[in-house]
């Protein structure tokens, strides 16, 4: 009797539901094993809508339902895929995923689905999802694979929305623009000038150019790996 | 001249990894030496070259709605991308084992990884938007290709030379890569003054 109440609390033990492995699963990906400072994955698509928060969010979002599903998916179906075409079920899993995603975008908010076009498709090339599918759910039981698919998703959108935070405060002197939350902060236009509710020292901001094209984004994220990897020094490139 | 302002345009203008950020993850994990760069940039032009005019004859003559099945089925297009793409990857890495192994060698993992590379797919999703015919897709692809090639064997260029220099330990390797690109983004934006008609 004992022994198997020993038995017991070990194997509850051994697969809690929200234990410090799973929460590690999670955290792990926002700062040791970030996917784009660190793993370097996934910088394809996205970049290119990181010049407003709004489409990065709705990005973020997305990318985070892809990587969490595909990543259960393939996690249950593990162990009857076939080891030689595992690449084309993989991707068979993450394209009916993303055109889920498209079509529901498509229906609920054309105009950011217009502004995102052809980037909500490309998250299927996205390599941290692949990656993610590679390295951890061919491997691991179902619930630990959407958490670390969660993770991942949410490691990669914190640094998109920090690089979009960045490029459209200082690229259009506003936050949010777009939304209902939309916050004109510094910037030039007259009707920042007009807005009664903001404080008397706005509207002097000249935009800045540089931070709408692509090369601003490269550019903070090499001072955001400079960053992360000065306070992290574990993760510096020796070679 | 059409075709050739199209080349123009996509391996320069609008170039897939300056402007779109567009195979970002091959193009910094293999451009370490610039042989290796040259071969995955080589395969690149190759695959975009293929992928285009068979994704384009599929978009028309499959998916359109006077199409075969007569249906918009349009919907589809992601997965049969993919699809190609993914065929055609294998059939180039069947092809560089055969005749150049070292070449196969070097390349490694990232040949099997340019079906994840967005630029392909990218390029095939960008063709669908901007409506070109069959023989315009050809010298989009192409010229996406070569301006892809361009891009990865400068920056490999750049960082063999970066090795001898005294950068700050914390932004070696993946840091300085990412604002080397940034720099040459706005170089090439500079070629945005070229008017394609004087071609």
């Amino acid at each position: 009797m004992a022994e198997t109440a020993i038995q017991k609390t070990e194997v509850k033990e051994k697969e809690p539901l929200f234990g410090p492995k799973e929460k590690q699963l999670l955290s792990d990906p926002l700062n040791d094993n970030n996917p784009i400072t660190v793993q370097v994955l996934g910088i394809c698509s996205a970049l290119a809508v990181t010049t407003l928060v709004v489409p990065s969010v709705v990005m973020t979002v997305a990318v985070v339902f892809v990587t969490a599903f595909s990543s259960l998916f393939t996690s249950l179906l593990r162990k009857s895929i076939p080891k030689q075409v595992r690449m084309i079920v993989q991707l068979v899993i993450i394209a009916t995923l993303v055109t889920v995603v498209e079509l529901t975008l498509k229906a609920l908010n054309y105009e950011v689905y217009k502004q995102l076009a052809v980037f909500i498709g490309l998250i299927i090339t996205n390599c941290i999802v692949m990656g993610r599918l590679e390295a951890f759910s061919m491997a691991n039981k179902p619930w630990r694979s959407f958490l670390d698919g969660v993770g991942n998703g949410l490691g990669y959108g914190a640094i998109l929305i920090i690089v979009a935070l960045i490029r459209e405060l200082f690229g259009k002197g506003s936050l949010f623009a777009g939304s209902a939350l939309e916050w004109k902060i510094i910037g030039p236009s007259a009707e920042y000038m007009l807005d009664t509710t903001s404080i008397g020292w706005l509207g002097w901001y000249q935009n800045n150019n540089l931070m709408v094209l692509s090369g601003a984004a490269m550019f903070i994220i090499g001072i955001l790996i400079w960053i992360h990897r000065s306070w992290n020094p574990k993760l510096v490139d020796v070679s | 001249m059409e075709l050739v302002n199209i080349f123009i345009k996509s391996a320069f203008i609008e170039n897939l990894v300056l402007t779109y950020f567009l195979g970002m993850c091959s193009y910094l994990a293999v451009s370490k030496t610039v042989k290796t760069a040259f071969g995955l940039g080589l395969a690149v032009i190759f695959v975009l070259g293929i992928t285009m005019p068979i994704n384009w004859l599929i978009m028309n003559y499959l998916l359109g709605e006077n199409g075969l099945f007569g249906v918009d089925l349009t919907f589809l297009k992601l997965i049969l991308f993919i699809a190609v793409i993914a065929s055609m990857v294998q059939l180039v890495e069947m092809v560089i084992e055969k005749f150049s192994p070292s070449l196969y060698n070097s390349l490694g993992i990232f040949l099997p990884l340019i079906t994840v590379n967005c630029a392909i797919l990218g390029g095939s999703l960008f063709m669908v938007t901007k409506e070109y015919n069959f023989v315009e897709s050809v010298a989009f692809g192409l010229g996406g290709g070569f301006g892809w090639f361009l891009a990865i064997i400068a920056i490999a260029a750049i960082r063999e030379k970066i090795k001898y220099s005294n950068v700050p330990a914390p932004l070696r390797g993946l840091g300085i890569a990412f604002i080397i690109t940034g720099l040459m983004g706005l170089a090439f934006l500079s070629l945005l003054g070229i008017d394609p008609a004087a071609f």
